[in-house]
This record gives C-alpha cells, structure tokens and sequence, in this order.
C-alpha cells in the first residue's frame, strides 16, 4: 500500500512536471491558430517557424548570449571561488564577498535588469548585443561562484600542499590537482548559467537595442494577442534537442560506471 | 540544424555598422507587422531595419526614457503619444514627406491626444467592447449593465488592467473614462468592487482563447481581438454599449533622438501605403485606419462587420484615453483597492 502511494506519488509529479510540455507539443501539430481548439494535424507551424526571420533572429541571439555569457562568466566565477577559498584565513573578509555575491542573487530581476541599464546609459554605451551579453555575466557569475565554492569546501586542503611539496608550481597544481578536484561543480555552474541565460527575459529586454531580441523578449511581446504556434514548434524542437543530449550523456556515464 | 539558417540571414544584423546602407531602428508592439514588410522595406530603400518588439506602452517608455537606445521609429498608444509630446520625446513629423497621408481615414485623424497629427499617425485603431457568447447569452447585449447581471455570476471575464476596467465601471455611470473628479472615481470603484462576486477572473492575453473554448459567457475585449475569437467560434458576438466606450489608436511616430529622420519618414509614408496597409492589415487584423483598405476589404467576406468596420455613429460614442498626468495614481490605487477586496 504505502509502495503504491510512493508511486502514484513520483507519477503524479511527473505528470505536473511534463504534462505542460507534452501539451505544447501536441498543439504545435495543431491546424488551427489556438491554443484551445484542434483543429486537426499539420506540419504548417514547422515550415513557417524556418521561414520567420524574427523568430531565427531572436534564436541565433539567445543561443549565442547563452554560450558566451556560460563561458564568461563560468571563467570568472571559477576564478572568483578560488579566491574567495582563499580567504579562509580571513572569515570576516570571506564572509564579506560571500554576501556581495549573495546580492545580485537575491535583488529582483527587474532592479538587476533597470540599475544595468542605467549605468550603461550613464556610460553611453550604445545598447545592444555586447550590453545584453554582459547583463547576462553579470547575473550568472554569482551562480557560478555558489556551485563552485562547496566542491573547493569539500576538497583536502593538504592536496595543494602535498602537491606544491612535490615541486609542482602553483599553476600546475591549480590544474592537476585543484581543477579536476571542483570540475563537477564547474559543470553544474556552468549549465546553471546557460539555462539562466536562455530563460532571462526581464534582465535582457531593458539591456538590450539595436534590433537584438531574444526568444524571451520574442515571446514575452507577443503573448499580448495570443502566442503564435510557431513558438510551440520551436519549443519542441528545443525539448527534442535537449532530450537527445540527455539521453546521450546518460548513456556515457552509465558506459563509464560500468566499465568501472 | 538550428543554429545554421539563421547565421546567413543575421550576419548582416549583428554588427549593424559593418556596412555602408542606412540603419533603421524600428520599435514595435509585438505581432503588430506583416512578416515581409520590413524586407520589403529593405529592398526598395536600400536600407537595414533593426526590428525589436516590446508588450506594452509603460515598457517601451521605460526603455526609450531610460536608455541610450537608438530607436527611430516608434508605435505608441493614444496617451502615450500625449505623455511623450509633454516630455519632448517625439519629433515633428513633415507632412510634406508623407504624402500617403491622404490615405488616412479623415475621420480618424486630429483625435484629442494629438490634434493637428503633428507627431503621430493612426496605425491600427478599434474599441472595447462586450465579447459574448450568443449560446449563453439570449438577451440582447447593448449596455455594459450586463456584466452586473446575477445571471451570469461566474461567467463574466473582465480585463485585467487598471484604466480598461475602471474604464467600463465608469462609462456604466455615464461619466467620462478620463474623469479627474475623485467621487466619480470613487462610484466606479465600488461599482467594480460590487461586481467582483459575479467575476470569474481578471485576465488579458488568455480572454480570447478562453471564449473560443466557450468558458465564459461574457468579457470586456478589445474589438481586434474580438474579430480573431469570432473567425473561431461563429457563436461568438461583439458589441459596443450604448453608454459609450473607449477608442483606442495605435500610433507611428518618430523619436526626438532619432538620428535618421527621413529615412524614419520614408517608412512612415512606406506603412500608410495602400499595399503594405493591406498585408499589415490581413495580418494584424485590427481595424485599419487606411480608407483604401478599408474600401477594399468592404468587398470581402468581411463586409458588413460593425466589429471591424467600426460604423461613425459607434465611434461617436467613444472617446480616447487621455494622459492624466500625476492623477493616474488615483486610477493605480482605485483599481488596488478593486483587486486586492
């Protein structure tokens, strides 16, 4: 009995968490313009998704943003753990960075997103991809900084010392000791950017100009009359893409443990 | 897959200064354009249209005001055009390089907001209205009393933003949806409090489909969403109260700052042209405010649709949003006390 609870339980909240997306998926083949009504099945939504330059505008600029912003501010974010463990002779002045690095993660989006956009109104910049790009570090560095810092927390801090003993210089040891040591915390930090990245609408729309947009902004702006298929389509294939890569990393690591 | 078709067409976009022709940048309310205009544009001016969109007339003052954006062209509602002539944020605009102008509706042109069109031109235009299912609804649906009706008590849907809904609990009065005295105000307020237990929900985008799903019987719409809900469901109706209601414009006006002027000038006159009108208008479907297109459509199926074809002694009965300066926080707190009840 309680076994089955236990089920219905993980079904149900695998119903919550995938129903949305199935939904989406479904109407993206639907003939009709609605969300609400079928109107049988047709690929129409698909070939116009291609064809609409807004749409492949706003999907080249988030795509770029998302990897450059998860590569920037991965590098910075490593580094600034780093430094930050550094500290750990100095609690007050760590506890003191930790907080600054708590702030941007606690403000509202809409403060993060209207304070950037001042300041580079007060820098004259002119706004458009670059500011959007470096609104995005800008927010997911902290993130970074948070997954790093557990891994460097839980690493043997006599590794390092074992190592530079050894004569191996501090930069051979930051690479073959310490970096392989928090590499699983360099992922999750920088696959936490990446979907911020892709996910930030309210940061992105006041950052940017210049005919950039993204997919957020694109959405965001036409939900006002009623989102277009085109959108349901492109989200479907984003699942799908997201999907094969999942199931292909969880194959190689099952690989992996089993060749172990 | 994904990424390779549109790096061809977005070269040219990214960097915006890597070539000799003129860039425009056009600000606009989303899917409010044929997709083709802008290339269309493009190749007969020999120009780059940077093209971004925004959801609504705060956001895009917010982000014209705040940033060094460098938007030429821009599509703000009635009172935004009011409130942003006051701030100096939109430039004069030549008639002279507009000769489409005379496409223009006569009608439709020197509304209180901009009277002499000066500095902004009617886009698209309609007005709000009563959207009703006649399967639900046997009585006639002339007045906007009928929202307060027990009958329907957990069937009407009303719009979820603070001048629309005040708009309709006033005209319900019979006082101005522009009103400054704080007792009319007041009245509409508790009018609106007073409906609340027969409201099924406040809502904005979702309404239309709602009422192509047929879960609501009645709700307050803008007339071009109303067109969209009835191509759906032919059991869907559109009317206008006799009190009166609001008529709104959106509107294409240049910004003070631009820095390309005519080239802004030549895409207004380019907008009010009869063919891109009409491909703007097949797909926006908004009433449009060109009277060629308007003739023209007269011809089609949609002949006849006092929704669309908005008749004169409809929009008679209507006024525009007017900017209320510093007493649009009495409205902002009015509709506080409405929601948070």
């Amino acid at each position: 009995m309680v076994k089955k609870l236990q089920n219905l339980y993980i079904y149900l909240v695998l119903v919550f968490l995938y129903a949305p997306i199935l939904v989406l998926a479904v109407y993206s083949f639907n003939a009709s313009k609605s969300n609400r009504v079928w109107g049988g099945f047709s690929l129409k939504w698909y070939v116009a998704l291609f064809s609409d330059r807004e749409i492949m505008s706003a999907l080249y600029y988030t795509l770029m943003c998302a990897i450059a912003a998860t590569v920037v501010s991965t590098i910075i974010g490593t580094i600034s753990a780093i430094g930050m463990h550094a500290l750990n002779d100095f609690p007050r002045i760590k506890a003191f960075a930790l907080n600054i690095n708590y702030l941007p993660v606690i403000n509202p989006d809409i403060v993060t997103g209207i304070s950037l956009m001042l300041v580079f109104s007060f820098a004259s910049a002119r706004m458009g991809f670059v500011t959007m790009l470096i609104s995005h570090i800008t927010f997911c560095v902290p993130y970074v900084v948070l997954s790093v810092l557990p891994k460097l927390n839980q690493m043997d801090k006599h590794l390092i010392e074992a190592a530079m003993d050894l004569g191996a210089s501090p930069m051979f040891a930051l690479r073959k000791i310490v970096l392989p040591e928090i590499y699983s915390g360099i992922v999750t930090g920088a696959l936490l950017a990446f979907t911020l990245s892709i996910d930030d609408f309210v940061i992105s729309f006041f950052n940017t100009g210049s005919g950039v947009s993204n997919l957020s902004i694109f959405i965001y702006s036409a939900a006002r009359r009623g989102i277009s298929p085109e959108v349901n389509a492109l989200s479907t294939l984003m699942v799908l893409c997201v999907s094969i890569l999942l199931v292909v990393a969880n194959l190689r690591s099952g690989k992996e443990i089993a060749s172990k | 897959m994904l990424v390779a078709s549109p790096l061809a067409s977005c070269t040219k976009g990214g960097g915006g200064g890597n070539s000799d022709k003129p860039v425009l940048y056009v600000y606009n309310w989303g899917t409010f354009i044929d997709k083709s205009v802008n290339t269309i544009f493009e190749e007969e001016f020999g120009c780059t249209v940077m093209y971004e969109t925004y959801d609504s007339n705060e956001a895009m003052y917010q982000k014209v005001k705040g940033s060094t954006s460098n938007y030429d062209v821009v599509f703000p509602s009635d009172y935004m055009v009011e409130k942003m002539v006051k701030e100096g944020m939109l430039a004069q605009i030549d008639k002279t390089k507009i000769p489409n102008f005379a496409n223009i509706q006569t009608r439709l042109k020197g509304m209180d907001y901009d009277p002499t069109n000066t500095y902004s031109i009617p886009y698209f235009w309609g007005t709000v209205g009563i959207l009703y299912n006649t399967t639900m609804v046997e009585e006639p649906v002339d007045s906007w009393e009928i929202l307060w009706n027990e009958d329907y008590k957990g069937q009407i849907i009303m719009y979820d933003s603070q001048r629309d809904s005040l708009a309709v609990a006033l005209k319900a009065l019979g006082y101005s949806a522009n009103t400054r005295s704080l007792e009319e105000l007041k009245e509409a307020e508790e009018k609106l409090i007073a409906q609340k237990p027969l409201v099924m929900a406040y809502y904005t985008d979702i309404i239309v489909d709602m009422m192509i799903g047929e879960e609501a019987a009645l709700s307050v719409v803008y007339s071009g969403d109303a067109i969209m809900a009835m191509e759906e469901n032919e059991d869907l109706a559109y009317a206008v109260p006799m009190e009166g209601s609001n008529v709104w414009f959106d509107n294409v006006a240049i910004l003070s700052t631009s820095k390309n002027k005519e080239l802004a000038e030549e895409y207004i006159n380019f907008l009010c042209r009869d063919d891109i009108s009409m491909l703007n208008t097949e797909e926006v479907m908004y009433s449009t405010a060109n009277k060629n297109v308007a003739e023209e459509l007269q011809e089609s199926d949609w002949a006849g649709n006092d929704t669309y074809f908005v008749p004169d002694n409809v929009l008679a009965r209507c006024e525009v949003f007017l900017d209320l300066g510093e007493f649009v926080q009495e409205y902002a707190n009015a509709w506080l006390r409405v929601k948070g009840q």
